[in-house]
This record gives C-alpha cells, sequence and structure tokens, in this order.
C-alpha cells in the first residue's frame, strides 16, 4: 500500500533533477501535496503563495508564460474547485503549459467532510477547451503520469487520492496519455468494466468474483479522461455490449458521461454508472466508509453489471 | 525619450480617434476605460517598453485603446482595426493572446493581469515587466493575492500602472465599492507607490524611471485619469462604461478630436 500522491512527490523531485524548467507552486500545502521534498531541494523553483488559490493558478500562469513549466498544488475542492476561472482564462484560453495538481481527491479527506471532498473535478476540468484531465490509480501509475504531463505541452489536470491503496500497476507497464490499459481482459468476455483512480481494484475485484461464476470481464483503465481513448472504449464496446463505468466522482460530467459521449456517438450499448449519485459527501473515519455509503463498492459494481447484462439481453 | 511631448500627445490623439472610430462600426466596445488608458498605453509602447520588457494588460475591455496603440505602433496594419470583434478577427472583444502576437495574456475577466505580470517577473529577472490594471478591479480578492506575491517574492522589475479613472459599469468606484486609502493599502504591503497626472507623458515616463531604481519592491503608479477623456459627454459618465456611440454621438465626438 502506498499513496498516489508519494508517486506524485517522488516523481516530481526526479524531474526536478532533470528539467530546470520545472517550477512548482502551493497555496500553503506543500507536505500534504507531498512537494516538500522539492522544494527542500530546489527552493529557488518553488512558491509558497500562502491561501490564494486563485493566485496560485495565475501567478503560475505568468510563471508559464515566461517559459516555464509550473506545477500548481492544493486540495482539489480548492483547486480546481475555486480556480475553474482562473484555469479557464489563463491557462487554457492562454494553452499554457501549467499543471493543476488537485490532491485529496474523491473521498479521501473522508474526516473533513463534504467540503473538502472533491466529487465534481473532473466534471469541471474536462469541459474545458485545451486541457488534458489524468487520473492516476496507484503509486506506479502516479510517477509515470507526473512525468508525463510535465512533458506533454498542454494545460494539464493531474487528479491524486490522499490515502494509502494497492500499488496493482507493475513498475515498468506502459503510461501513455490518452492512450487506455487494459488490466484484465477475458478471450471472451460479455461486459467491459471502465474505471479511473484508486476504485480500479474494487473493479478487479468484482471481475474476479464475474470470473468465477463463468461471464467474461474486461477492466480498462481510463487514467487519461481527456483526450478520450475512443478506440479502444468502442473495439470492447463491440466485443461486449455491455459496460460500467466506475469512478469516485459524480456520475454526472465525470469520467462515466465522457464514455457515454463517445458510445452514444460510435456504437451505443447499455451501460451502468457506478459513482456518487448526485449527493454531497460527509465525514468519516476513512474514505472506505465513504465508498460504502455511497455504492463505491465490488458489490455495489456487481450489482451495476447484472443489471447491464439483464439490459443487454433483453 | 524617443519622441518628444508633442510627438506622443499626436499619437494619443490618433489612438483616440481609432478608439471611436472602431467602437461605433462594431456597435460595442468600452470607450470609458479606452479613453482614460490612453496616454499610459502610448507612453509604454512608444517609450517605455525596452529589450525583453513585457507588458500585461489586465482589464483587457480597454482593447480598443491598446489595438489602436499597436497599430499606430506598426505592431499590426492599421486596416485590421476595422475588423475589431467581427467573426474570425484577431482582434477579440477581450484580447487573446493565441489569436493576436504581441498579447502576452488572455484578460478581460478582472483581476487576473497583475498575477500572471508577477509570475512572469518572478522568472524573468533581467526584464522590466509592467502591468496596467483598472482602479475598479481593486475589488477583486485575485489581484490582491498577487499583491502580496509579489511584495513577498522582492519583483523590484514589476511596475504596475492602475488607470485610476474612478468610473465602473454600475456608478462611480466610491459608490459601488470604496477603495479606502488605495495608496495607504500598497504601502502597508511593502510597494513602492507613486501618484501622477495618467494624461501627462512626462510625470508617466519620469515615475517609470524612478520605479527603475527601486531594488527590492514592486512599484505601482497611481494614474489619475479620466473616465472618457476627450470626448466631452463621456467624460466621468458611467453610462460609457460599455456603449457605442450613434452616427451623431459619433460624429460629435470626432469633430472633438481634433
Amino acid at each position: 500500500m502506498k499513496s498516489i500522491r508519494d508517486g506524485f512527490g517522488e516523481a516530481l523531485v526526479e524531474l526536478g533533477e532533470t528539467n530546470k524548467d520545472i517550477v512548482v507552486l502551493t497555496a500553503d500545502l506543500a507536505d500534504s501535496t507531498r512537494v516538500k521534498q522539492f522544494a527542500d531541494k530546489f527552493p529557488d523553483r518553488f512558491f509558497q503563495v500562502g491561501v490564494a488559490e486563485q493566485g496560485l493558478v495565475t501567478v503560475a500562469a505568468g510563471m508559464a508564460e515566461a517559459g516555464k513549466i509550473p506545477f500548481t498544488t492544493s486540495y482539489a475542492v480548492f483547486s480546481p474547485g475555486r480556480t475553474f476561472e482562473q484555469i479557464k482564462v489563463t491557462v487554457a484560453l492562454n494553452d499554457l503549459p501549467v499543471k493543476i495538481i488537485g490532491a485529496h481527491a474523491g473521498f479521501g479527506a473522508s474526516m473533513y467532510g463534504a467540503t473538502h471532498e472533491s466529487l465534481e473535478d473532473i466534471a469541471l476540468m474536462r469541459v474545458i477547451p485545451n486541457m488534458v484531465v489524468v487520473s492516476p490509480c496507484d503509486y506506479e501509475e502516479a510517477k509515470k503520469a507526473t512525468m508525463a504531463v510535465a512533458n506533454n505541452g498542454k494545460p494539464t489536470y493531474l487528479r491524486l487520492s490522499r490515502q494509502d491503496s494497492p500499488v496493482f500497476t507493475k513498475i515498468d507497464s506502459k503510461f501513455e496519455i490518452g492512450k487506455a490499459n487494459i488490466l484484465h481482459e477475458n478471450k471472451n468476455p460479455k461486459v467491459t468494466i471502465v474505471g479511473t483512480g484508486p476504485i480500479l481494484p474494487e473493479a478487479l475485484e468484482a471481475a474476479k468474483t464475474l470470473e468465477e461464476s463463468g461471464i467474461g470481464v474486461v477492466v480498462i483503465n481510463l487514467h487519461t479522461i481527456k483526450p478520450l481513448d475512443e478506440q479502444t472504449l468502442v473495439h470492447y464496446a463491440k466485443i461486449t455490449g455491455a459496460v460500467v463505468t466506475v469512478e469516485e466522482h459524480q456520475v454526472m460530467g465525470g469520467m462515466g458521461s465522457a464514455v457515454a459521449e463517445v458510445l452514444a456517438r460510435n456504437f451505443p450499448v447499455p451501460i451502468e454508472f457506478v459513482g456518487v449519485q448526485d449527493s454531497f459527501g460527509e465525514s468519516a473515519k476513512t474514505y472506505q466508509g465513504l465508498w460504502h455509503k455511497f455504492g463505491l463498492t465490488k458489490e455495489k459494481i456487481n450489482e451495476a453489471i447484472k443489471k447491464v447484462l439483464h439490459r443487454k439481453n433483453t | 525619450m524617443n519622441h518628444t511631448t508633442n510627438e506622443l500627445k499626436k499619437v494619443a490623439l490618433q489612438v483616440r480617434k481609432d478608439i471611436i472610430d472602431m467602437i461605433y462600426k462594431a456597435g460595442s466596445g468600452h470607450p470609458g476605460g479606452s479613453l482614460s488608458a490612453t496616454e499610459i498605453l502610448v507612453a509604454i509602447y512608444f517609450e517605455i517598453l525596452k529589450d525583453d520588457d513585457v507588458f500585461f494588460l489586465s482589464n483587457g475591455h480597454v482593447c480598443p485603446a491598446l489595438y489602436a496603440v499597436m497599430a499606430e505602433k506598426g505592431m499590426i496594419e492599421k486596416s485590421l482595426l476595422d475588423s475589431y470583434t467581427t467573426l474570425n478577427s484577431p482582434l477579440q472583444g477581450h484580447p487573446e493572446r493565441t489569436k493576436l502576437k504581441g498579447i502576452m495574456n488572455t484578460s478581460g475577466p478582472l483581476g487576473l493581469g497583475l498575477a500572471q505580470a508577477s509570475g512572469y517577473a518572478a522568472i524573468k529577472k533581467d526584464s522590466h515587466i509592467y502591468c496596467m490594471t483598472s482602479d475598479a478591479e481593486h475589488d477583486e480578492g485575485n489581484h490582491w493575492e498577487a499583491v502580496m506575491f509579489a511584495a513577498k517574492y522582492n519583483l523590484n522589475n514589476l511596475i504596475q500602472f492602475i488607470d485610476r479613472n474612478r468610473i465602473q459599469i454600475e456608478g462611480t468606484v466610491e459608490e459601488i465599492m470604496p477603495l479606502g486609502n488605495l495608496i495607504g493599502r500598497y504601502r502597508s504591503f511593502g510597494w513602492k507607490v507613486m501618484e501622477i497626472d495618467g494624461h501627462d507623458f512626462n510625470e508617466i515616463i519620469r515615475s517609470v524611471e524612478t520605479a527603475k531604481e527601486e531594488v527590492e519592491a514592486p512599484t505601482v503608479i497611481v494614474a489619475n485619469t479620466l473616465f472618457g477623456k476627450g470626448v466631452s459627454y463621456m467624460e466621468n459618465d458611467p453610462d460609457w462604461h460599455a456603449k457605442a456611440p450613434n452616427e451623431v454621438e459619433y460624429k460629435k465626438a470626432m469633430e472633438e478630436l481634433k
């Protein structure tokens, strides 16, 4: 078990060594967004802007105008939560390679309650032209995603989780922005599960149960929500004829919506959406308590699969 | 100085005519602030910017003035001014970095420009970075986040002009949201502050020379200006924040700008 934010922080230090254009800015959250090590090692390339997320993003835009690759860190509820307009106008419309790092996304800050739980950030970011949206699923993938977004030359949102979570991707598995990874593939699959972020182990567990009961499954890790890997999604929709999406985010406007838009255009199949169903979060000692309460579990994924298979077959 | 004051005044007069002409032809635009900012923008582009210096316009709605100055300076074709706000024109209703070469920052939404100028200034320490803001956009929290950032990081290469015309969309700045002691506020944050007549080229240019001598703090030059300057019926009237003149008003304005 390791955290996605740690993967980000470690990769950032590596990047700092090799790429002098990387600068890091934070809004009084260096430690918990894991940029403290970068700050200690490269003090001249680190900027503490105070509890000022709007300033965070707009100052970073200016640095990108001056040729730098700024990484801005805060909690996702604040940035992009508070900084939507700043991102749209000064980062995306200017088409600058500013990296918006949204930490504690999903239910990771469970103890702090609804104000600190970011369940809308994917929707906010994917609707802005020019933005790239990346949501790594574990520590290893977070490292690769951090390296990749540093060099993509585009405005980019990187979604990070707070909690320690299973590391189920390999150090040498391929990561390419915009190219989905297949985590599990039955030779004769009946349903496709598309997931993003650290909820994916639940999807893999659900797949295991299904396989045991004789239902073949494909599990796709959709780490890039924009640009979307339409080819892979359409390919497996054609093969399986049924899709379940799984995300630690509102189902409205999130990753599942993005998948639905593509399939509706190209190859409509029944889809079920596992995610937060139009409600706010709340406090709980651990994120698992909230995953359970809001239906982000392997059991609920299994239910969704039964439902989607029923729809497919009737 | 590269130009005499009289030469600069001639440019400013032509810029004012262009502003009225563009807004009249477009049927939309922001004449009041464009006319108050004219001398500041002319001075920046004709006298102040050197080598790698750059300028950030924060209150982007005054872009008719910016476009007109760019045309006078030869940065864009003069004929392009007629395309202001028309479909496919690089001269957008609010200026865009990716649409027009020479524009540093997309602007219009207020309170964002000084922060971008500050970020740029924090990286390009060997250049002077200029930014123009409006007094009314000092209502925006984002702006004050940048004020603190620039002071904290000792951005002595950052020079901000405030177009202090005291008018905003729905009334006077004093009515809509009093700014308190604006000069005192900047001083308390550690900025160097100067106050000038924003229509006097000599004062504008001299204030920048003084600002450049500063070794630690960013500088703000509070430039007192007249909203709608040069067109009598627009002066100090908030109605002319975002309104195009009709034919009669257009002719009267062009008559006055001689």
